[in-house]
């Protein structure tokens, strides 16, 4: 048989771009290109039965302490969320100069204990202001070391600066204590 | 005097589209594959906090969320509850949940596993706690308590 010669049909391709532009914008208005971003926090591994207790001077420890209330007690008194940053940095700098406050940077630890009824929203702006004040603290020395920012250090010097401001920051062990 | 060239062509020259397409396919594509649907209906009313030093998430893909919050469905009170993928549970379910979140992602990445804690302003931190406890159970002990940015300066 012979063949035919058949013509090859061309398809019309003008619409392929609105077909094409059609889905370009279902997937513009869809896609969420959200990053999420938070708080870090490294939880520490839950203690052994019978791990000791450290011994830590009192004078070293930053003893916060939030109630069911939302107020909150920094040694033994009364402050408002705001003024943490402050007082934590005098806590960590304080350099054996007020006796009741840290003996050096590598030996002060933050405690925070919370009731059950405490409010989210509170927790994390202490724990805001904390971090807030550890930075403040080792961006002034990275300044004073490298005259740099601690974010733009090295690896290295990030670790030097790091050993002299530890941040530990130590979250009591919950309790069944305080209303709902 | 410079000379101006005074006879412009009038025949309209018509621009080729012909890779019009192409150009439209390729961004197609690249938001396509970027683009994440929303995982999960959200069944607690989570609005997360606003804080300063945030940082951003280390690795998305081995990430997994737990939303805390108040129930969306009011029938259900306004005690704080958890949310595990698409359904409200208990503390102690969350060890299972860590389990088969663990299993649906890339072993290379498990060192990188973190949790992104999404949880509402107003949540009690006792429920916040009990999430804690059992992540520390299951030694998952990187944790993000998501917030917004917020520039420095008071809070409230």
């Amino acid at each position: 048989m012979a063949r035919k010669k058949r013509s090859t049909p061309e398809i019309n391709a003008g619409s392929m771009a609105d077909i094409a532009f059609l889905l370009l914008i279902f997937f513009l208005v869809t896609t969420t290109m959200d990053t999420d971003t938070g708080l870090r926090a490294n939880l520490p591994p839950m203690p052994l039965p019978d791990q000791p207790i450290p011994d830590i001077k009192k004078r070293n420890v930053l003893e916060i302490r939030v109630n069911s209330q939302n107020l909150m007690l920094v040694e033994g008194e009364i402050m408002d969320v705001a003024q943490l940053k402050d007082f934590t940095i005098r806590f960590i700098t304080n350099y054996g100069k007020d006796l009741n406050l840290s003996e050096n940077p590598e030996k002060a630890v933050v405690s925070l204990k919370n009731d059950r009824g405490t409010a989210y929203d509170t927790y994390v702006q202490i724990q805001d202001q904390l971090r807030q004040a550890y930075t403040e603290v080792r961006n002034s020395a990275s300044q004073r070391q490298f005259g740099r920012d601690y974010n733009d250090l090295t690896d290295a010097q990030k670790k030097i600066i790091s050993k002299d401001y530890p941040q530990r920051i130590s979250e009591a062990e919950p309790e069944e204590v305080g209303g709902n | 005097m410079a000379k101006f060239n005074k006879k412009r062509s009038q025949s309209s020259t018509s621009i080729n589209t012909a890779s019009l397409p192409d150009i439209v396919f390729m961004l197609l594509f690249f938001f396509m594959v970027t683009t994440t649907m929303r995982e999960v209906t959200l069944k607690v009313k989570v609005n997360t906090p606003s804080a300063v030093e945030i940082e951003k998430l280390e690795r998305k893909v081995a990430t997994s969320y737990i939303y805390v919050g108040p129930p969306v469905d009011e029938r259900l009170g306004s005690a704080t509850r958890i949310q595990l993928n698409d359904q409200l549970a208990f503390p102690s379910e969350i060890p299972e949940f860590l389990e088969s979140e663990k299993t649906q992602i890339n072993p290379m990445e498990l060192p990188k596993f973190a949790i992104s804690l999404k949880a509402d302003k107003e949540a009690k931190m006792g429920v916040v706690t009990d999430v804690k406890q059992e992540l520390r159970k299951a030694e998952v002990y990187k944790l993000y308590y998501s917030s917004k940015k917020r520039q420095s300066g008071p809070q409230l």
